[in-house]
């Protein structure tokens, strides 16, 4: 009786970085990822080398928990943007269904910029996102992935 | 929330550590970071206070091999233990895929328990979640110690439903990766079911 799990196929996992890909020509971002709200990440777009995203990817989504948290508190919904400036490397964080636009910038770009590309690519994040879900709950009942795995697999898990 | 993604053929789970201030938790993670090879792991990223209590989470991404092609990967997580961060373990418990009670077995940490596993459940609840139905194991820690609560009373007083129960003492690993299996059993098993 837990969520019902999300069900990401390759083609969709295509467009999004494609979207991803754009946001981060367009904005002069350093690193453009999507998160889930639970803090798993899902793409990654930029100069990834060296970056702790699976970190980054709890963290932010722990910071978005965190201030929505605050929001509920004095009586908002949600914050439905983040941004963290510093001295050289900033990130701005957006809301968007039930995942999270995480952008990584440095003094090449400014916070206005990736504001306003990160509201063009959300809305085209957002359908593809609509439509994972939608698949999910339908693919969820039958998924031939699941559905196959068997004690065994469990099993060999843990045999080493 | 189970994320399957078809691109990177991974199925991601989470999985929290839940139980009273100072029980083990953040020792049940350290020992697994510590025995795991470095590439199956990530980061363990702890959010403590200077005096190294858990503020908001501990976090350690493992992963636990491949089932049909499929990297499996375990979010673990804990919450901090003590009653006023009850905020943070509310938003900590949002889309979990199963859960280890870690309870205190020493005498004096008995109340802290069942406020503890009161507060789970009420928790679960408020984020739509039944702890009689979810994947859930219960660990009892600490049995090094001398004042100690024998196991049967334990369980009387603290196991909920069927849940398996496994002894440990964190602080040198006995029983942690019993019951890290054992909660990645039931959440891969639920994971056929629905
Ligand atoms: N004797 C003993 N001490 C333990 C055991 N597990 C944890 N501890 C100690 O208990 C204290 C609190 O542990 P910690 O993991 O930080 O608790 P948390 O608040 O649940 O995260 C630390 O000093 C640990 O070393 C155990 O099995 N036996
Ligand atoms: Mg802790």
């Amino acid at each position: 009786m837990t969520d019902t799990p999300i069900i990401m196929r390759e083609q969709q996992y295509g467009r999004i970085i494609a979207v991803l890909s754009k946001l981060r020509l367009d904005s002069f971002a350093r690193v453009v990822f999507l998160v889930d709200k639970n803090g798993q990440e899902i793409a990654v777009q930029g100069e990834v080398g060296g970056l702790d995203t699976t970190s980054l990817a709890s963290l932010a989504a722990g910071n978005v928990a965190a201030t929505g948290g605050m929001a509920k508190l004095i009586g908002e919904k949600e914050f439905p943007t983040l941004s963290h400036e510093g001295e050289r490397e900033s990130i701005h964080i957006c809301i968007i269904g039930r995942t999270l636009l995480v952008v990584v910038f440095d003094d090449r770009s400014s916070l206005g910029l990736v504001k306003l590309r990160v509201k063009q690519a959300s809305r085209e994040l957002a359908t593809i996102f609509e439509e994972i879900t939608r698949e999910s709950e339908q693919t969820a009942q039958d998924n031939p992935l699941l559905a196959g795995i068997t004690d065994d697999d469990i099993d060999s898990l843990f045999s080493s | 929330m189970t994320f399957i993604n078809y691109a990177s053929r991974e199925i991601n789970c989470k999985i929290v550590y839940y139980g009273p201030g100072l029980c083990g938790k953040t020792t049940n993670l350290q020992y697994i970071y510590d025995s795991t090879a470095p590439t199956a792991k990530g980061k363990l990223i702890s959010l403590a206070t200077e005096t190294d209590r858990t503020l908001f989470f501990d976090f350690m991404p493992l992963e636990l091999g491949t089932v049909r092609g499929f990297k499996t990967r375990f979010h673990l997580y804990t919450v901090p233990g003590q009653v006023f961060y009850d905020a943070s373990r509310k938003l900590i418990l949002k889309g979990v895929d199963g859960v280890v009670f870690v309870a205190d077995s020493q005498e004096e940490r008995m109340d802290a328990n069942i406020e503890s596993l009161f507060n789970l459940e009420e928790n679960l609840k408020s984020n739509g979640y039944d702890l009689t139905k979810i994947p859930y194991v219960l660990q009892l820690n600490k049995r090094d110690l001398p004042n100690v609560v024998p196991v049967p009373d334990l369980v009387t007083e603290l196991r909920r439903r069927d849940e398996p129960v496994h002894e440990a003492v964190a602080a040198t690993g006995t029983g942690v990766f019993d019951t890290l299996k054992s909660i990645a059993k039931l959440v891969l098993t639920e994971l056929r079911k629905s």
